[in-house]
């Protein structure tokens, strides 16, 4: 039951998720300065595809001359990006600087364009949807190897920018601290007293935006008219039990944020370290959000980039994603072919529901809902 | 040659002030002006005064915080000071006082947040061992709250810099003064209201102004304390260029820098009114 429900929904975002997008033109593409020629000739940052390089043994070369690969944005504890970042290391031997692991996807363009032509400039962007289609004309296009397996509704055309991930919303709590809820409703009760947390504030970040959406739909709004989230959040303070602190890793392991709202793949990986963290996805609140990957066109290490591209699109990152409780967007074909991490799969935390993933529109209403109420109601 | 000699010593001086004032300025001045093409509007400006904008309330909060912090931080330290005045010049007490003063007056961002979360917050060793006598400190939301938490967090270097910025002034009165005052019948009240107290107001006015604008733009103390709602206006401003939400807003950000120019601007001519006021009776 819950590998057809999960299957669905995998589905389902990768079809919505294009519904949005089709709805934004992108901005002119930017003419490429560099002109790396990385290896063999092969002029890195123009390569669309493996054939480029004469095959993955020509790109893996031209990779390791390049010898390093920056990412930017990367928190370790998110989908698992820890373990892919390590993986990668091993497996190619190119050392990868992780700049600014807390950093918005704002701040991953502004850095891009701050830094554009120097060697520290990052390689790669793993970006929220709105930042995302409005830099297109960033984006360097690249098709991976298994580019066939991810749907044409959860790409672009020309691998200008690929979905790579999806998840769900949950709540996170330490079973030790707090007892189990089974409503939202049960988060304002004597027990919570100061120890519900948000992942940021959702005026800026798009995970806490995604859980206000989550809230609302719960206490029977929709994912265009928060009123009634950030109704619950503004509860949730006068109640005393909304804590104003930005979660992560640290604060869930010390104890600080015992229940904290944010994606599923941020939530579920926690329980490793922390036998007693349990991920929830409320029944009647199942929303889903994907992040898109793309390719600098300025990018220093065009080719070290490009193959970082087919390590995440392999077999072997998509499980990493899959164990971090982020749905891979190559999720069905691989499960078709039998490639899914089984013991991955069986850890996923239950979802039950019909599963909402926002439209542009909806969003934009959202938006404009947050920006004129949020801090009044949680100021 | 002597004119160019000199300008050889300024030059630093103007280099320094363009590249880290005029420039900074001229960006956000033109900025405040400018849609996302570049082309002039007033639409930044009229942004933050919008029925449904939070600047306002932040610039109100703002203002609060570094005054209360400001006046508090004042008095607190002018107190200190006179007291380590008193001291033995060259004794252990005022060279620690002094010293200690220096480097908490410094002690502002993160690690100051991290220090005082590692202290109060929820698993903070204070309440831990609060809890374990069983004495309930609450919740610890407190410490998040920018009218209780952060008043606090500022004032613990708002005080030591207070203390070393006037320490020098109330070392400048001379006990010639007080005993002048007691020999032509003066009283205590007399001496600090008509003496010591006019020749130090010009420096306890400039002293608090300069905690005031101390607080009011201090920025990664509050930033590691509070992630929810914004509330000053520094907070507001680094939202703008970093939202993953809602985006284009870097330019209402840059009128909201703008609006605290304008605040100091007033500041510093209120301190220059009550200065010219204030020194009437001192030869400078």
């Amino acid at each position: 039951m819950r590998s057809t429900s999960i299957r669905y929904a995998a589905l389902s975002v990768a079809a919505l998720a294009a519904v949005g997008i089709a709805a934004c033109s992108p901005p002119p593409s930017s003419t490429s300065t560099s002109t790396t020629a990385a290896g063999g000739g092969v002029n890195a940052a123009k390569a669309t595809s493996l054939a480029d390089f004469g095959g993955m043994d020509g790109l893996v070369a031209a990779a390791k001359k390049e010898g390093a690969l920056n990412v930017i944005a990367l928190p370790p504890d998110w989908a698992n990006y820890g373990e892919a970042i390590k993986g990668f290391t091993a497996k190619y031997g190119i050392p990868i600087t992780s700049d600014q692991p807390d950093g918005s996807s704002a701040d991953e363009i502004s850095t891009a364009q701050r830094l554009k032509g120097q060697s520290k400039a990052p390689d790669v962007f793993d970006l929220g949807s709105a930042v995302a289609m409005a830099n297109t004309g960033m984006f360097a296009p690249y098709q991976v190897a298994t580019w066939k397996d991810i749907p044409d509704n959860a790409k672009d055309p020309k691998g200008v920018w690929v979905y790579d991930y999806a998840g769900y919303m949950s709540v996170g709590y330490d079973s030790a601290k707090v007892p189990a809820p089974t409503a939202l409703a049960d988060l304002l009760k004597a027990e919570y007293k100061g120890k519900v947390a948000l992942n940021g504030d959702p005026t800026k970040a798009g995970a806490a935006f995604a859980g206000v959406q989550m809230v609302s739909i719960g206490q029977g709004g929709t994912a265009a008219d928060i009123a009634k989230g950030v109704d619950f959040f503004k509860s949730l303070k006068d109640a005393g039990n909304f804590l104003p602190l930005d979660p992560n890793e640290a604060s869930v392991l010390s104890g600080q944020t015992p229940v904290v709202i944010d994606w599923a793949y941020n939530n579920a990986p926690l329980t490793k370290k922390l036998p007693t963290w349990k991920t929830w996805i409320p029944d009647n609140a199942v929303l889903a959000g994907y992040y898109i990957q793309a390719i600098n066109a300025d990018a220093p290490h065009p080719a070290a980039a490009r193959l970082w591209q087919e390590y995440l699109y392999s077999d072997e990152g998509q499980n990493i994603w899959l164990k971090g409780a982020a749905f891979p967007v190559r999720y069905d074909a691989m499960k078709a072919a039998g490639k899914i991490d089984a013991a991955a799969q069986a850890a996923l935390p239950a979802v039950n529901g019909k599963v909402v993933i926002p439209t542009t529109a909806d969003n934009d209403a959202a938006k404009a809902y947050l920006a004129a109420n949020w801090t009044k109601a949680v100021g | 040659m002597r004119p160019s000699g000199a300008l050889v010593g300024v030059a630093p001086f103007f280099v320094y002030t363009t590249v880290f004032l005029l420039i900074p300025t001229i960006v956000v001045v033109v900025g405040a002006f400018a849609d996302g093409s570049g082309r002039p509007t007033l639409d930044n400006v009229a942004a933050l005064g919008g029925a449904n904008s939070s600047f306002l309330p932040a610039l109100q909060h703002s203002v609060v915080l570094s005054l209360v912090t400001a006046l508090a931080g004042a008095v607190i330290g002018a107190v200190l000071a006179y007291a380590v005045s008193t001291a033995r010049p060259d004794g252990l007490l005022k060279r620690f006082i002094t010293s200690l003063c220096g480097v908490l007056a410094q002690f502002g961002g993160v690690a100051l947040a991290f220090a005082f979360m590692a202290t109060f917050s929820i698993q903070g060793f204070l309440t831990v061992w609060l809890n374990s006598l069983g004495l309930d400190t609450g919740s610890s939301i407190w410490l998040y709250q920018w009218d209780k938490g952060l008043m606090l967090v500022y004032l613990y270097f708002q005080i030591p810099l207070m203390l070393i910025v006037f320490l020098p002034a109330v070392e400048g009165i001379k006990p010639q003064w007080r005993e002048a005052t007691e020999t032509l019948g003066g009283t205590t009240w007399t001496y600090w209201t008509k003496v010591a107290g006019p020749i130090l107001l010009p420096s306890f006015i400039g002293a608090t102004l300069l905690l005031f604008t101390n607080a009011f733009s201090a920025y990664a103390t509050a930033a590691a304390l509070i992630s929810q709602a914004s509330p000053i206006v520094p907070l507001q401003i680094a939202g703008t260029f970093t939202s993953e939400v809602i985006l284009g807003q870097e330019n209402v950000g840059k009128a909201m820098a703008l609006a605290m120019v304008v605040v100091v601007a007033l500041v510093m001519w209120v301190y220059a009114a009550l200065d010219k006021r204030a020194s009437r009776w001192l030869v400078r």
